[in-house]
């Protein structure tokens, strides 16, 4: 259990799992240490988090062997809908029937789940939760993480996949822009009366975005939605502290009855925003993916969708580098992967930010600015596609466990 | 380019000095071999695709050199010994420097490699034979360039294979690998004497008077975008297979 392995992943989450199982298909072991305990987080009503699995993501589960066990779960997203307050100037993305879908939603516990138990049955993934890491070590040869109860685990690469407040990141030094949007999303799974045909909605209000992702149906036919909804810092304790009713009558005044009676089926989760960004994605014998290296707005649902590209580039250098007889914490691959992720990760958050920005500014002329856009980008087909393309993960130069 | 030095009648005393003195930083990718890390996939690369096809290895494997013996001549401090002893070969590395020798066995100890690391003249040593021998940047070192060729194929087990690289003697090689190079430090000065490179139609003259056929040569070039990659281009560094013919 203690032996020396290719990969120390500190971080057990979405992205390190999914690190660990695309590696171990590779012939790659590791060692994966999480402070949770699994069971816990998969249990029922953990909360009602949900993920916008681009086409390039959902290839990547295929590719691992997931897709058969994910399928039952997804509910695929034809097009997606952006307006400004439910004014005139609605952008539609819908790709043509060629074109693909613009992936699919999951409630995150059902994507822990299937991950977890195709990891318990994988002999080169050790799996260490719920337990601390006390003390990181990395050296000219290898590295090291001593757990609480006194075990050491070897390794020759470290992998910071801990989310974003991410200790191993910070104590390596690796230095984050960030930025506090001084909002919080208040994060709850909806039940409705109305299907809602597979369409996610973007709403801007001034106050925020609204996004209502639509999931699969319920056991018992249910309709469901996946509400993400953005409030200011200064209101988020008051909004949480209503009652059910009182809350589900703020959201009933945002949905405008779009899709008929609604109900709530999680419990509300709220999580603050913030833009954080790393300079470098790695140190010596050190690489940061997912969240620790960027975390996102999950206005566009791009969060796990560039911590999975992270997944598969970081495999695809590891494959190419070993298959070279380089050892898998060497300069040469963890440079390469630096240059490949880098670009990509900062201008999908940056996009992100920006239309933050432009949607967080209060006042007339700002909406109308932002229908001009809205309508601007929905006759410009260069720019659409560009928008479509980012929403499917399938820009830039895509490592091939994210290729069909 | 350093990477060590050799042989027999081939030894300049002064190239194993000079090579000795930068033992100590060998392995730090960013001192002063950091070129030498930069190269190191490169030619591995050409190495790894020349053990696919001569003895049809899977190229998904990661031990396509398992079960077969490899001798780096000129090892330096393992760059090219430690990727090989990895894809499964039993390694041994020769070095004419004393200090490039201690720091390869201390790298290898620490890295859990058994790797067979001599100090002294290849042949001197009464070494066995090899299924791959490999000397990357070394010939442009050596004195008896034709008697060098003719140790290191007498190491070569029949159906074996050898992989050489070296630079090219051409004016841009000249411009670039010696002048600017170690004029601005990526390259250590001293390290390089243009007269002494050899072109790639004196080396397969070398090789042929060693009973040795030579491959296509590949060249190793250096674009802003690419960094160093493996080219048509032959005019800076080339990077060959060889066999008994």
């Amino acid at each position: 259990m203690d032996e020396r392995r290719e990969l120390l992943i500190l971080g057990g989450g979405l992205v390190g799992m999914t690190l660990a199982l695309a590696a171990a298909k590779q012939g790659i072991a590791s060692h994966v240490v999480d402070r949770a305990d699994p069971a816990e987080l998969t249990a029922d009503g953990f909360d009602g988090r949900a993920s916008a699995i681009s086409t390039a993501s959902w290839n990547l589960f295929c590719n691992i062997g997931l897709g058969d066990r994910l399928e039952p779960y997804g509910c695929p997203i034809d097009s997606i809908a952006v307006t400004d307050a439910m004014r005139p100037g609605k952008i539609d993305f819908r790709p043509q029937p060629d074109e693909g879908s613009l992936g699919r939603m999951f409630s995150n516990r059902d994507l822990r789940l299937a991950l977890f138990e195709a990891a318990r049955d994988e002999k080169l993934i050790a799996w260490h939760a719920p337990i601390d890491v006390v003390k990181r070590e990395r050296g000219e040869h290898g590295v090291s993480a001593t757990l609480s109860d006194g075990r050491v685990l070897h390794a020759s690469l470290m992998v910071a996949a801990e989310g974003r407040r991410s200790p191993t990141r910070d104590e390596a030094g690796l230095k984050l822009a960030h930025w506090d949007y001084q909002h919080r999303a208040l994060i709850v799974g909806l039940d409705h009366e109305k299907s809602h045909g597979n369409v996610a909605w973007e709403i801007f209000y001034p106050t925020g975005p609204f996004a209502l992702l639509p999931m699969r149906d319920g056991p018992r036919g249910e309709h469901r939605s996946a509400l993400v909804w953005t409030v200011a810092e200064k209101d988020a304790a008051g909004t949480l502290a209503l009652s059910e009713r009182a809350f589900l009558a703020e959201v009933e005044k945002r949905m405008q009855g779009m899709f008929g009676k609604i109900s709530l089926n999680s419990r509300i989760s709220s999580y603050p925003l913030g833009f954080q960004h790393t300079a470098r994605m790695t140190g010596q014998r050190l690489v940061l993916a997912g969240d620790a290296a960027h975390g996102i707005h999950p206005i566009a649902g791009q969060g796990l969708n560039l911590g999975l590209r992270d997944v598969g580039a970081l495999v695809e250098v590891l494959m190419d580098g070993m298959r070279l007889g380089l050892d898998p914490g060497d300069a040469q691959i963890l440079e390469r992967y630096e240059r490949w992720r880098s670009l990509d990760n900062f201008t999908v958050s940056a996009t992100c930010d920006g239309i933050t920005r432009l949607f967080g500014i209060q006042g007339r002329t700002a909406s109308a600015i932002r229908r001009f856009g809205m309508a601007g980008v929905q006759r410009i087909p260069a720019l659409k596609n560009f928008f479509m393309d980012e929403a499917r993960g399938m820009s830039g130069k895509l490592p091939s466990l994210l290729q069909a | 380019m350093p990477n060590a030095t050799v042989a027999s009648a081939t030894i300049r005393p002064e190239e194993a000095e000079h090579f000795g003195a930068l033992a100590a930083d060998w392995w730090n990718p960013r001192g002063s071999s950091a070129m030498l890390h930069k190269l190191n996939p490169v030619r591995l690369g050409f190495l790894r695709e020349a053990v696919n096809l001569h003895w049809g290895a899977d190229p998904a494997s990661l031990k396509p050199l398992a079960g077969r013996g490899a001798l780096d001549v000129g090892c330096g401090a393992g760059l090219l010994a430690e990727p090989l002893a990895r894809l499964g070969a039993a390694v041994t590395g020769v070095d004419a420097a004393a200090q490039n020798i201690a720091a390869a066995q201390a790298h290898a100890a620490g890295g859990g490699l058994a790797i067979d690391y001599r100090h002294g003249e290849l042949g001197a040593l009464g070494l066995g034979r090899f299924d791959l021998v490999t000397a990357m940047e070394v010939i442009e070192h050596v004195a008896d360039k034709a008697l060098f060729l003719r140790q290191l194929a007498e190491r070569l087990v029949q159906g074996g294979l050898m992989v050489l690289s070296t630079p090219n003697r051409t004016p841009q090689s000249r411009l670039l690998m010696v002048d600017a190079a170690e004029g601005i430090g990526l390259i250590p000065k001293g390290t390089h004497h243009w007269d002494d490179f050899i072109t790639p139609d004196e080396l397969g003259d070398l090789l042929a008077g060693a009973g040795l056929v030579m491959g296509e040569p590949r060249g190793i070039s250096f674009s802003p975008m690419k960094g160093l990659h493996l080219s048509g281009d032959l005019s800076l560094n080339y990077i060959v297979t060889a066999w008994a013919g």
